[in-house]
């Protein structure tokens, strides 16, 4: 099939549109090395994780609890997010009455547009000290795990939501006609028809999770240690770049850029996990 | 319409550029200031440098940090028409002129609730190592204390060490906060917590109702007047640095920086401005 003139135009321009998008992204990831080439020169791959600690002065630059720290809080956040939040689409697609799933859907929206700062600084002045009288400083993993967890609850949901309202409707009629429950309809038919905008969702959320710096670093504690429980403070790489870089000079500013390459190396897996995972599965 | 529309961008278009030609030629006679060294001065010099070029139109400041010993370095070799420094000058280096735009002193600050009133300097190292890790050790509650350490590279930290004369390797923090805000807030929220921020801002907020309280060492109360007349010891004066006596823009650069038309900027950066 021969392609109209208008079409072989929109095509070099799509193409074009992509290509700029995809360079961006390399371009990015050249910056970074570029910037931490210095660091990169003489300190070895293996000493980020074999050194003692992270004193970036002291010339010691150990990453790995602050990447384990990322790891932790964001698996944290949307191992409690993810059920909330399709719970909390269930409820307003299927089991709310019209009027109130309407109001409730306004109120999620309105949460997911709160600034990360906000409930940053409500972590710091209520969420902290409450955990504090569980066990001192308050300030924790754990902290983090709650404030990102209300920060992605809500792209969860509304994610979760909108994947569910896009089932098509004769699935649930017909459900309906071989005389299903409401939740054997919704357990057997609806998630199903919508795993894979759901599990996109919850990458999405994931992702930002990850990227999440304000909030995380009001509430983390910012110790860099390998965190052992709940309660230990941890510095995430997001929080570690934000706090050292305005002061960083030389090798201790390239060696903050090694943390955001770490970053974006987990970004880059977080997505092609979820790329695999949002795959319809085959049936033959 | 769309003819009008045209017209008109393009005589905007050249009356911009026959503006930009015009101008040109006026300030061909551009002097460059160059001041290099510590990164604690260096914000403070950034300010100052603009209030200064749009009192100058043919001067560009031009700042560079590498801390205060290339500061005196630089001023020395002449790399730099003035160096910055954040201590005084050293007596190997006292063939170098210094002049002290502003001090820096900061506090050690505890929750309003806790009953302990001061703490000695061995005190305060032992907590911070992790030796002494309970209130009641020190003539406090029962209550394990919760250390607040600042992140790396902040010249408060760097100031805190140098005082008590430890590594940052060294000190065992639960908690790692960035700016003097952060501080105050995590001290407010935590009655066990101990932490250090400049006078400048912890003063500030006690006055406006914060509860923390200033702790004084070696018996000198933590207060901006104390570190203004030099009697508070965990102070440091913030100098400029040339190697001979300063002439031209670099003298210009150095009456202003010292002179009270900067005060709000040095305020602005918690640092003291000295009695003029």
């Amino acid at each position: 099939m021969s392609l109209s003139r208008a079409d072989r135009q929109l095509i070099t321009l799509l193409r074009g549109c992509a290509l700029l998008a995809a360079v961006i992204v390399l371009l990015i990831l050249l910056f970074l090395v570029k910037e931490s080439w210095p660091v990169l020169q003489h300190v070895a791959l293996t000493r980020f994780v074999s050194d003692a600690s992270w004193h970036p002065v002291d010339g010691l630059y150990k990453l790995t609890p602050m990447l384990s720290a990322t790891l932790y809080s964001t698996l944290g956040a949307v191992f409690l997010a993810a059920p909330l939040g399709i719970a909390s689409a269930l409820f307003s697609r299927y089991y709310a009455p019209p009027f109130l799933a309407g109001c409730y859907r306004r109120l999620i929206e309105l949460l997911a547009g709160i600034p990360s700062v906000v409930y940053g600084f409500w972590g710091l002045i209520t969420l902290a000290p409450l955990i504090g009288r569980l066990h001192p400083p308050g300030v924790s993993l754990l902290a983090g795990i709650l404030v990102l967890t209300l920060m992605i609850l809500p792209t969860v949901a509304l994610t979760a939501d909108a994947a569910l309202a896009a089932v098509p409707i004769a699935y649930l009629r017909g459900a309906a006609a071989l005389g299903l429950s409401r939740w054997g309809l919704i357990s057997g038919v609806a998630l199903p028809a919508a795993r894979s905008g759901i599990i996109a969702g919850i990458m999405l959320a994931a992702g930002r999770a990850i990227g999440e710096t304000m909030a995380v670093l009001m509430v983390a504690g910012n110790v860099v240690q390998q965190p052992l429980g709940l309660f230990d403070s941890v510095r995430t790489l997001t929080s570690n770049i934000a706090l050292e870089m305005a002061y960083a000079t030389g090798e201790h500013r390239a060696a903050l850029f090694v943390s955001g390459v770490a970053l974006m190396s987990t970004v880059l897996v977080v997505v092609g996990t979820a790329e695999l995972l949002s795959r319809e599965p085959h049936h033959d | 319409m769309k003819k009008l529309g045209m017209v008109v961008t393009l005589i905007v278009l050249i009356g911009a550029v026959w503006g930009f030609l015009r101008t040109k030629p006026d300030d061909t006679k551009i002097e460059k200031l160059v001041l290099t060294g510590s990164s604690t001065v260096a914000p403070l010099a950034v300010e100052i440098g603009k209030r200064f070029e749009s009192l100058h139109s043919n001067v560009r400041v031009d700042v560079q940090t590498g801390g205060s010993s290339r500061g005196v370095s630089d001023a020395r070799a002449g790399l730099a028409d003035i160096g910055m420094a954040s201590r005084a000058l050293k007596d190997d280096e006292k063939d170098l002129l210094s002049f002290t735009v502003a001090l820096d002193g900061i506090s050690v600050i505890l929750n309003k609730a806790n009953p302990v009133e001061a703490l000695n300097k061995q005190q305060i190292i032992d907590i911070y190592t992790g030796k002494i890790i309970n209130w009641k050790d020190v003539g406090g509650n029962d209550a394990p204390i919760t250390v607040v350490n600042k992140a790396e590279g902040r010249s408060t930290l760097e100031l805190f060490l140098h005082y008590f004369g430890l590594k940052n390797t060294e000190v065992k923090p639960q908690v790692v906060i960035g700016d003097n805000q952060q501080g105050i807030k995590t001290v407010v929220g935590n009655p066990d917590a101990i932490g250090y921020v400049s006078v400048g801002t912890a003063e500030y907020e006690a006055g406006q109702g914060a509860a923390i309280k200033l702790l004084p060492l070696e018996g000198i109360a933590a207060s901006v007047e104390n570190v203004r007349n030099r009697s508070f010891p965990l102070s440091r004066p913030l100098n400029l640095v040339t190697h001979t006596e300063p002439a031209g823009i670099a003298k210009d650069f150095i009456e202003f920086a010292g002179s009270t038309q900067v005060n709000d900027l040095i305020e602005a950066q918690y640092f003291v401005p000295i009695p003029r």
